[in-house]
C-alpha cells in the first residue's frame, strides 16, 4: 500500500495519459478501421487493392517499429512535427486501424448478400447501403472481437513509454530509479490496467444484450 | 404540333445474352412490356427466368445486347443506376427486409435516403402502405418476429413506398409456408388490377392464370412460348411446355 500512496500523483498522472492515449486512438482507428474496411469491400478495384495494401504492411510490421518510425524516421520527413504524445496517438491509430479494418470486414461478410440486394434494388447508393444497412448489421456481430482489440490497443499504449512518453508504462522506470519495491509497484500498475478493462467488457456486455433484442 | 410520339414500353430487352461461366443463361432475349402489363414467367428450375428478372435493374449485369426500362438504356454501375432502380421495384423469393429496422422503418428507409422525402411525410404513407397490405399492426416489430406471408408483404409494401414505374417479383412466394401464399398473392393480384406493370417469375399457375395478360415460358435460358395465360394453359404448343405443364399440372 505504501508504493501507492507514496506514488499516487504518479500513478494518477501515468494512467491519465494512458486513458488520453487510449481514447484518441481509440476513436482514430474506428475510424480508420471502418474506412479501410469499407475500401476492402468497394467495387472499385483501386480501393480494394489499397486496403489490402494497407492491413498487409502495417498489420504484419510489429508495433515498436511503428513507434520508432514516428520518432526518429518521420521527422526526417518534415512534414507537421509531431511531439511524442501525438507521435503516440498516430502510431497506435494506424497499427490498431488495421486490425479493427479485419474485424469490421469479418462482420460485412456476416450480413447476408440479400441486404445489399434489397439496398440496391431500392436506389441506395453503394455508402448509403454501407452505412444504412450493411455496417449497423456488420457492427452487431462483431461487438466481441472489436473490443478485445480494443483491449489490446489499450495494453498496447505502454509501449509509448518507451518513446518519451509518461503514461502508465513509464511508472517502472521511475520505481526502479527510485529504489522502490518492484514487486508491490507493478502488481499495483497491473491492477489498474484490470480496473480500466472492466468499463469496456462492460460496454460490450451492454451492447451485446442490447443488439440481441433487436432484430 | 407533332405528331405524339408512341409511349416507349415500359421493359424493353434486344438481344440478351448472359454466361454464368461456361454456362449460357439467357440466350439472345427478346422482349417487350407495354405499360400496365402483367407478366407471369414460368420454366423449370435453372431455366434462366430468375436471371432473366435480375438483368432489368442490373442485379445481374449482361454480357450482351441492350435493356430499357421506360425508354431508358440501363446505365453502368453509379448514381445513375441506382436513380433508375429507386423507379424498379423487386420483391424476392428470401424477402430481405434490413434486420435491423423495424418494419415501418424499412418501407421509409429508401423515401428518406433516395427520394429526400421529411421522415414525417414517409412514415404517413409507410403506414398507409402497410395498412393496404394488411399488416399495419405489426409496424413496430422487427422482421424476424413476423410470419414469412407478413414478411413478404412488408417487403411489397417497401417496394411500392417508391412509387416504382414497374415492379419485378423474383419467385415471391416460392420461400413461404403454403398457408401463406395466398395473402401475397392477394396483395400482388390487387395490385396488377390497379394497372401496375409486372414481371413475376412465380411456379404458382393459379396467379398466372387469373392475374397474367400474358405468360412467357422459359427454358434452357430461352423464351419457348410467349402467349395469353388460357392459350398458354389449354394449349402449349412446344414439346418442353406441354411436358412442363404436365409435371406439373397432375399433382
Amino acid at each position: 500500500m505504501s508504493v501507492l500512496s507514496t506514488y499516487s500523483d504518479l500513478f494518477l498522472r501515468a494512467f491519465g495519459t494512458t486513458i488520453q492515449l487510449f481514447l484518441y486512438s481509440a476513436v482514430g482507428s474506428l475510424v480508420l478501421g471502418t474506412l479501410l474496411a469499407m475500401l476492402r469491400v468497394s467495387p472499385v478495384p483501386v480501393f480494394r487493392v489499397t486496403g489490402t495494401a494497407y492491413v498487409t504492411l502495417v498489420r504484419n510490421t510489429p508495433l515498436t517499429l511503428v513507434f520508432f518510425f514516428f520518432a526518429f524516421a518521420y521527422p526526417l520527413l518534415k512534414i507537421v512535427r509531431l511531439d511524442p504524445f501525438q507521435g503516440a496517438v498516430v502510431a497506435l491509430t494506424l497499427y490498431t486501424s488495421a486490425f479493427i479494418c479485419e474485424v469490421v470486414r469479418s462482420g460485412i461478410n456476416t450480413v447476408p448478400v440479400g441486404q445489399a440486394e434489397a439496398s440496391r434494388a431500392l436506389g441506395l447508393t453503394f455508402g448509403q447501403m454501407l452505412f444504412s444497412v450493411v455496417l449497423p448489421q456488420a457492427m452487431r456481430s462483431v461487438v466481441p472481437p472489436l473490443v478485445s482489440t480494443l483491449i489490446a490497443l489499450l495494453k498496447n499504449t505502454t509501449i509509448a513509454a518507451g518513446f518519451s512518453v509518461s503514461d502508465a508504462g513509464s511508472i517502472s522506470y521511475v520505481l526502479s530509479d527510485e529504489g522502490a519495491n518492484m514487486l508491490v509497484g507493478l502488481s499495483w500498475v497491473a491492477f489498474c490496467f484490470v480496473l480500466l478493462v472492466i468499463p469496456l467488457t462492460l460496454v460490450q456486455r451492454a451492447l451485446e444484450k442490447r443488439w440481441s433484442v433487436a432484430r | 404540333m407533332t405528331a405524339p410520339t408512341p409511349a416507349p414500353p415500359m421493359i424493353r430487352m434486344a438481344g440478351v445474352d448472359k454466361f454464368f461461366g461456361p454456362l449460357h443463361v439467357l440466350k439472345e432475349i427478346t422482349l417487350e412490356v407495354p405499360k400496365g402489363q402483367v407478366v407471369v414467367v414460368l420454366g423449370p428450375s435453372g431455366s434462366g427466368k430468375s436471371t432473366l428478372c435480375r438483368t432489368i435493374n442490373r442485379l445481374e449485369p449482361v454480357d450482351k445486347g441492350t435493356i430499357e426500362v421506360d425508354g431508358q438504356p440501363l446505365p453502368a454501375e453509379g448514381k445513375e443506376l441506382a436513380r433508375l432502380r429507386a423507379d424498379v421495384g423487386m420483391v424476392f423469393q428470401s424477402f430481405n427486409l434490413f434486420a435491423h429496422k423495424s418494419i415501418v422503418d424499412n418501407v421509409m428507409l429508401a423515401p428518406v435516403k433516395v427520394r429526400r422525402t421529411p421522415a414525417a411525410q414517409a412514415r404517413k404513407t409507410a403506414m398507409e402502405l402497410l395498412e393496404r397490405v394488411g399488416i399495419a399492426n405489426q409496424a413496430e416489430k422487427y422482421p424476424a418476429q413476423l410470419s414469412g406471408g407478413q414478411q413478404q408483404r412488408a417487403a411489397i409494401a417497401r417496394a411500392l413506398a417508391m412509387r416504382p414505374k414497374v415492379m419485378l417479383f423474383d419467385e415471391p412466394t416460392s420461400a413461404l409456408d403454403p398457408e401463406m401464399v395466398q395473402e401475397v398473392l392477394d396483395v400482388m393480384t390487387t395490385l396488377a388490377k390497379e394497372g401496375m406493370t409486372m414481371l413475376v417469375v412465380t411456379h404458382e399457375m393459379g396467379f398466372a392464370r387469373k392475374a397474367a395478360d400474358r405468360v412467357l415460358f422459359m427454358a434452357d435460358g430461352e423464351i419457348v412460348e410467349d402467349s395469353t395465360p388460357e392459350a398458354f394453359f389449354s394449349a402449349p404448343k412446344s414439346n418442353r411446355a406441354k411436358d412442363f405443364l404436365g409435371k406439373i399440372l397432375t399433382h
